[in-house]
């Protein structure tokens, strides 16, 4: 027997298994699929960099076999924005969970999308704060029950593909983990693209969400997947009232022209500098000559 | 490498195997196996109970979030 | 005029900026906020001249998080802040802290709290370099009282950081900051630059986070086959997360360790005409200046006083405080705040029967030299 053993190669040497996730958590397919584009994009423990913030999405960096980086909530995409601009040659990945990208880490990450820099985000969004016990979170749907939202939510949630898309992301993607198949050939293409990359993937949380939202099961949560998410071109051709409830994937922003922020540094700011005399202050001092002779031929005692 | 050593798969014959001890017994592969090859045991673990109809999709791989099933690639 | 090659007449802020660069420092990541962005502006520009990097974070959370994953990518970083930029850092702080990300903070420090006084000098978040984040950790901050001081602390501020793997404070203020000085600064090649220590085994054998002899485990960067896992949950040698009790009071000891063991090499203080001394002045950064002059003013009018002038404020010299104070008068404490280092003198003299007296200003004007001479009289 030949079997595929990709997400076994790569799981971190030592480290407890199995995995921390609740039965039926979809984080681990996701890992799976990563590991899948790991490996066909030849991305090494030596190239390849891991960063995660706060929650059960952001343990993934723990079990991948990579330089790692575990980080405070809301602020991997910040700390991968140091990694990647220090050192340009490596492959930055952030994981992060829809609190860390969209509520507490917002300003990190609408910024890291304006400046285009070349990081992979892989946003899981299950909708609520799991690690925490299920509080409502930004992309909490209006009349879900959480343990903060009990009588049910009141707020709009947040659309992370289109927040992504509007502060200037070149590669923006949905998929969910009911859809594997597209999922492995999204992560790809993130990883493979140059400028900041967002993928939002639906992950269902049934242990704090579903189960007080009506899904007896987690299986339950996958087929809601499967019934209510639409590929984009279908979407597209739904007539608007259909459309409440529904969920599109698919890639919506695949732009290619749009310098990266390490190259345009590099090339803009680095590469006319480089080695230029550095400042000394003699140029100060001549300045102040200047001005006292000036002062001296006006009169004044100098 | 991790999950199931070499000596643990030796001798197996079946196009799916599980690998018990990482299994959370989720079901998810159960669900989606598109020709009921697999089902839940009575210890809360996924069970390969169908061999002979497995079509080898690896939809139960791509789809186990804890690395539990591998599949024979014919490799 | 071609001599004098490093001669001008510059800012506080401006020394700081060339001495980071001087020691090393290639990545810059802060935020703009007054008195601290002439030091943004100057690396700015000065940086890609040497291939270093520079870039303007979106707040100073991020600003401190880049900075520690910029050190784990093998730079020696540094941002430049004040008070409320310094108080969003604390976050992310206490993270390099926790993982032992080398980086310098630079807080030119004004009024607050809050906004308080953008423009105008203070030394109110002494106690906040030392307690600023959660939890328990150690750090090494240093407090400047000239423009050449500030290159030469801000060197040491950057060699502390990288051969002790700490993040490191360097306390300036407004005044320090602004105020334009002659110095004569030295070439670069004649600074003494240190370089953390790196791993000698091979990544199979490698743990990030060794409980070495002199506490300070060897640093692998990103990208050169380690694989290392970095976390802000207490971790073990592996720097895998831990609960386990002895794993975790093996690390906040080694934490602390890492810079106690090592205080008499990080001590750095002036005495200035203590030798003969009656009265003891302690004093660190912009208030020393006024009590350097008010030693003077005082032994003029012939009550023999004397100033210990603390660089190192972090970890707190308190033997040196402790020897110079024993058999003294009475102790005097200057600060430009509400009464913060004085608490450590007072610890550091507990017992010796000389009594602690506090003079300070928190309006953001500096002390005059009279004032502090006229609170001696009054003694």
């Amino acid at each position: 027997m030949a079997f595929d053993r990709t997400a076994h190669k790569y799981l971190r040497k030592n480290f407890k298994m199995p995995t921390i996730w609740c039965s039926g958590c979809g984080i681990g397919i996701i890992l799976g699929s990563i590991f899948k584009a790991l490996e066909d994009l030849n991305m090494t423990g030596d190239n390849t960099v891991f960063v995660g913030g706060i929650g059960c999405s952001s343990r993934i960096p723990f079990y991948v076999d990579f330089d790692a980086l575990h980080t405070t909530h809301g602020r991997p995409i910040a700390f991968a924005t140091g990694v990647k601009f220090a050192k340009p040659d490596l492959n930055v990945v952030v994981v992060a969970g829809d609190g860390d990208t969209a509520a507490i880490g917002g300003n990190h990450f609408i910024h890291a999308c304006r400046r285009n820099i070349d990081i992979t985000l892989i946003v899981i969004n299950n909708k609520i704060y799991g690690m925490t016990g299920g509080q409502y979170s930004p992309t909490t749907k209006s009349g879900e029950k959480t343990t903060t939202s009990p009588y049910g939510h009141i707020e709009r949630s947040f659309d992370i593909s289109k927040l992504a898309a509007a502060a200037g992301a070149t590669y923006v993607a949905r998929s969910s983990v009911y859809h594997v198949t597209h999922l492995d050939k999204i992560i790809k293409e993130a990883f493979a693209h140059k400028g900041m990359s967002v993928v939002e993937i639906m992950s269902p949380c049934w242990t704090t969400h579903g189960r007080r939202n009506r899904f007896k099961t987690p299986v339950e949560m996958y087929k809601w997947l499967k019934d209510n998410m639409i590929p984009l071109n279908a979407w597209e051709k739904l007539p608007e009232d259909k459309r409440a409830g529904k969920i599109p994937y698919g890639v919506f922003v695949n732009k290619k022209d749009i310098p990266e922020y390490c190259e345009a540094y590099y090339e803009h700011i680095i590469k006319p500098n480089l080695n230029k005399k550095r400042r000394d202050f003699s140029e100060d001092i001549e300045a102040m000559k200047i001005k006292l002779e000036i002062k001296a031929k006006e009169g004044w005692h100098v | 490498m991790r999950g199931p050593t070499e000596k643990e798969l030796e001798g197996y014959t079946s196009p799916v195997y599980v690998y018990r001890a990482w299994c959370k017994g989720c079901g998810i592969c159960v669900e989606f196996c598109p020709k009921n090859v697999l089902e839940i045991d009575d210890q809360n673990k996924c069970a390969v109970v169908r061999p002979q109809d497995c079509i080898k999709c690896k939809l139960c791989q791509l789809r186990c979030p804890d690395f539990a099933i591998i599949v024979d690639d014919g490799k | 005029m071609s001599e004098f090659k490093r001669v001008g007449i510059i800012q506080g802020n401006e020394a700081c900026a060339v001495a980071a660069i001087d020691a090393g420092v290639r990545f810059f990541a802060g935020y703009p906020i007054t008195p601290s962005t002439e030091i943004a502006e100057m690396l700015a520009a000065e940086l890609p001249k040497v291939g270093g990097r520079f870039i303007q974070m979106e707040d100073e959370l991020g600003s401190m998080a880049a900075l520690v994953g910029a050190s784990f990518a093998g730079l020696k970083p540094m941002t430049a802040t004040s008070g409320p930029g310094f108080s969003l850092m604390q976050e992310n702080l206490g993270f390099a802290a926790m993982v032992e990300a080398p980086c310098v903070v630079v807080n030119v420090q004004r009024g607050g709290p809050s906004t308080g006084l953008p423009t105008k000098a203070s030394q109110g978040d002494v106690m906040q370099a030392k307690w600023g984040s959660h939890g328990n950790y150690p750090i090494i901050a240093l407090a400047p009282h000239t423009v050449r001081e500030v290159y030469d602390a801000t060197v040491m501020a950057v060699n502390f950081a990288e051969e002790y793997r700490t993040p490191v404070v360097l306390l300036l203020d407004e005044v320090i900051g602004h105020m334009r000085e002659r110095v004569v600064l030295p070439m670069p090649e004649e600074i003494k630059v240190v370089n953390r220590k790196k791993p000698s085994e091979p990544p199979e054998f490698y743990k990030p986070y060794k409980h070495t002899e002199d506490y300070i485990p060897p640093m692998a960067i990103f990208g050169e086959g380690y694989r290392f896992l970095t976390t802000g949950l207490f971790h073990d040698e592996m720097g895998f997360p831990t609960s386990d009790d002895n794993e975790i009071t093996k690390l906040v000891k080694r934490l602390h360790k890492k810079i106690y063991a090592h205080e008499e090499k990080i001590w750095r203080y002036e005495e200035f005409m203590t030798e003969d001394a009656e009265y003891l002045l302690i004093a660190y950064g912009s208030a020393a200046r006024a009590a350097k002059e008010a030693v003077l003013l005082t032994r003029k009018e012939g009550k023999k006083v004397g100033l210990l002038r603390i660089l190192t404020v972090w970890p707190f010299p308190a033997k040196i405080v402790r020897e110079l104070a024993n058999g003294k008068k009475a102790v005097l404490v200057c600060e430009l705040n509400y009464g913060e280092l004085v608490g450590e003198v007072e610890r550091a003299t507990k017992g010796l029967n000389v009594p602690v007296f506090f003079k300070g200003r928190w309006d953001g004007e500096l002390l005059h030299p009279f004032e502090i001479r006229d609170f001696i009289k009054g003694v």
